[in-house]
């Protein structure tokens, strides 16, 4: 090693992944505690996500292949996309600058602040969607200034995409603030005092440091975008090949007793669901040692 | 240009704490000042106003003639070390000494055949040559902060500002780096601030040690003079230990509960006083006329010395004594403890 002269060597810096043993409870406790966890998960999650995909494939291969390139349900399936893809960068933008501004800086009304973002969590979403129908809907109070000027938002794209972004909004914003927080503005101010711009600060110093959190909170921001029900079903009025997300598709075949169709297009949801899962569970190993890194500076 | 950075009376508030009030400080060009004082008492505050990281209320800070207001961060040019080190845990070592480089205007910005001999030479400055693909969580406490340290150099900075630079280290490792940083200093002669609340640490390392207390410079001077003169009853306990005795001042005499204590003043105090006197200037005599009895209640080791604890009736709290050459008295024992120094202050 080029420091040999020196008396210091490197920290050990394996994570602490020892074993842990909670309590002293006996194996008996233990046993039964796991398997009472295991027959729940199986009874409410995985029976139905595996009776998802089986009544999806109950018609054979076929059926499936045509329930889902359907017309109406490639329209689904595209709205469904352009919603999550519009959603999703405005939360991004809408998350990083809330978290910076609530981890950056101190200003009056920083908690009531925080407390907003958190809203869309306790308001029931068919509540949003409503509030969006107050607002833009034909009796609601900006409805005839919209008529007059001939823009529609309610039973349209435009009040789905409302709708959506802000049932979403809290998904990055929360991922990013307590993780923000926790780094403070040093590396910031650093930046800064070598001489780096605002921009440059951003892109090199702070956008990389979050960036785990960030994913996270689009993986999740995204899940919510393509799987809202309520809100949407709210605003949406489900025109068909029009109006209806997949969600919505899904509920309007089901009434229509066509339960494999309905099913198949379920499954790709209930595939993203998996997918989402997946790839939450890997970013939580990383971003634990991402996490445990900030913690060691 | 005589003076590198001028301190002109700052004051800072946070709300309504006031965490600087009315310092001034001259520092000279190659000079290594040491900020000193308890936690709290506005070092940090002090460095971020002269690296403009905060805004000062009143009073200004000028780097040789320019008044620092009218300058970006960037054309500062500091050198800015915090206490935790802040490297960029995304970046190669390489890649944090660069960041400086790399962050100047396209024009100026040197090509990176440039950046690259750049950070080999100042790997070598900071005798950690070879490490440039290391990543921060790779490297010990005491690397990341001279990788700090580099990072801060390679913009060629004005002045380098180290906020408590040893600060969360283990005791070898601190006293190491400290000959480092002396040394590093010698050879590249940055005009240098570091805050340290460890009084050892300013003395060693410090052309000037500046004492900060509750926002205010109680004194600033050479280690020798703010050690051996120090200017105000705050100093004398914090820099190094000292006995406190409430005296009473007659003539030229300090008396303790009518026995006098210390002759030949020549400062003019009368009235009551406050004595401070060091454990090693307290010597155990046989019999003088200024002399102060008392018993050993206990012994112990500090560091080289031997130190015995005497209880002194009228005084709470037991004296330290420094017992350099003496032959160690025993446990119980009633001696006479002369004052060799002192240092008097008119009692508040
Ligand atoms: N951003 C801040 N907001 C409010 N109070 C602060 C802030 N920074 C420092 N202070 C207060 O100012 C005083 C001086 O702080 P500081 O300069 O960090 O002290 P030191 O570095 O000497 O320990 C402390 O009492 C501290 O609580
Ligand atoms: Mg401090």
């Amino acid at each position: 090693m080029s420091d040999a002269s020196l008396p210091y060597q490197i920290e050990d810096l394996a994570p602490a992944r020892a074993a842990r043993r909670v309590s002293g409870e006996s194996r008996i406790v233990q046993f039964v505690l796991v398997v009472v966890s295991l027959a729940f998960l199986c009874l409410f999650l995985f029976l139905p996500l595996i009776s998802v995909f089986v009544e999806a494939g109950a018609r054979g291969w076929h059926a499936y292949r045509e329930a889902i390139l359907e017309p109406d349900a490639l329209a689904a399936i595209r709205l469904t996309l352009f919603i999550a893809a519009i959603a999703v960068p405005f939360n991004v933008i809408f998350g990083l600058a809330a978290a910076w501004a609530i981890a950056k800086f101190e200003f009056r009304g920083k908690s009531l602040l925080i407390s907003f973002i958190d809203l869309p969590f306790s308001v029931s979403p068919v509540i949003s969607g409503l509030v969006f129908v107050l607002l833009f809907g034909a009796q609601g109070y900006f409805g005839p200034w919209l008529a007059a000027n001939d823009l529609k938002i309610i039973f349209a794209v435009p009040g789905i995409l409302l709708a959506t972004i802000f049932v979403t909004f809290p998904f990055v914003a929360r991922e990013l603030i307590p993780h923000m927080q926790s780094l403070g503005s040093a590396d910031e101010e650093t930046a800064l005092t070598l001489g780096a711009s605002g921009w440059r600060t951003f892109f090199t110093v702070t956008l990389p440091n979050v960036k785990w959190s960030l994913f996270y909170g689009v993986l999740l921001c995204n899940a919510r975008a393509m799987g809202e029900f309520g809100a949407v079903a709210v605003v949406s009025g489900k025109i068909r090949g029009v109006t209806t997300t997949m969600p919505l598709h899904v509920e309007i075949l089901y009434n229509e007793y066509m339960g494999a169709a309905a099913f198949a297009v379920a499954s790709l949801l209930a595939g993203l669901a998996l997918v989402t899962l997946v790839l939450k569970t890997v970013l939580e190993w990383r971003f634990a040692d991402a996490i445990a890194a900030s913690r060691r500076h | 240009m005589s003076v590198a950075v001028t301190i002109e009376s700052v004051e800072k508030r946070f709300q309504n704490f006031p965490a600087l009030r009315g310092v001034s400080l001259d520092i000279q060009p190659g000079e290594l000042v040491a900020l000193l004082g308890p936690s709290g008492s506005g070092k940090t505050t002090l460095l971020r106003v002269i690296a403009g990281l905060e805004q000062a209320e009143r009073g200004r800070v000028l780097f040789g003639e320019t008044d620092t207001r009218d300058l970006s961060l960037r054309e500062r040019r500091i050198g800015f070390v915090f206490q935790h080190y802040a490297l960029f845990k995304t970046m190669s070592v390489a890649e944090n000494i660069a960041f400086g480089l790399k962050s100047r205007p396209r024009a100026e910005r040197p090509n990176p055949a440039e950046i690259k001999k750049r950070v080999s030479d100042l790997l070598e400055l900071i005798q950690l040559p070879g490490l440039e693909k290391r990543y921060p969580s790779q490297l010990s406490g005491g690397q990341r902060q001279r990788i700090a340290l580099a990072r801060a150099l390679a913009i060629e900075p004005r002045v380098l500002l180290l906020d408590e630079p040893f600060g969360a280290l283990d005791a070898k490792v601190r006293k190491d780096l400290r000959a480092w940083l002396r040394q590093l200093h010698q050879r590249t002669g940055h005009t240098t601030v570091f805050v340290t609340h460890d009084q050892e640490e300013a003395l060693e390392l410090a052309d000037r040690v500046a004492i900060l207390h509750d926002g205010r410079l109680e004194q600033v001077g050479s280690p020798d003079d703010v050690y051996d003169h120090p200017a105000t009853p705050f100093i004398c306990q914090f820099l190094g230990d000292a006995n406190h005795l409430p005296v009473k001042v007659v003539g030229s005499q300090a008396f303790f509960q009518d026995r006098p204590v210390l002759g030949g003043l020549r400062q003019n105090l009368g009235g009551p006083a406050s004595l401070y006197v060091r454990p090693q200037h307290l010597r155990i005599v046989d019999d003088a006329p200024l002399a102060l009895p008392g018993v050993v209640e206990h012994l112990r080791r500090n560091g080289p010395l031997r130190r015995a604890e005497v209880a002194v009736e009228g005084l709470s709290k037991r004296l330290d004594v420094d017992l350099a050459s003496q032959v160690a008295p025993a446990i119980g024992e009633r001696i006479r403890l002369r004052i060799t120094h002192g240092n008097l202050f008119a009692a508040a």
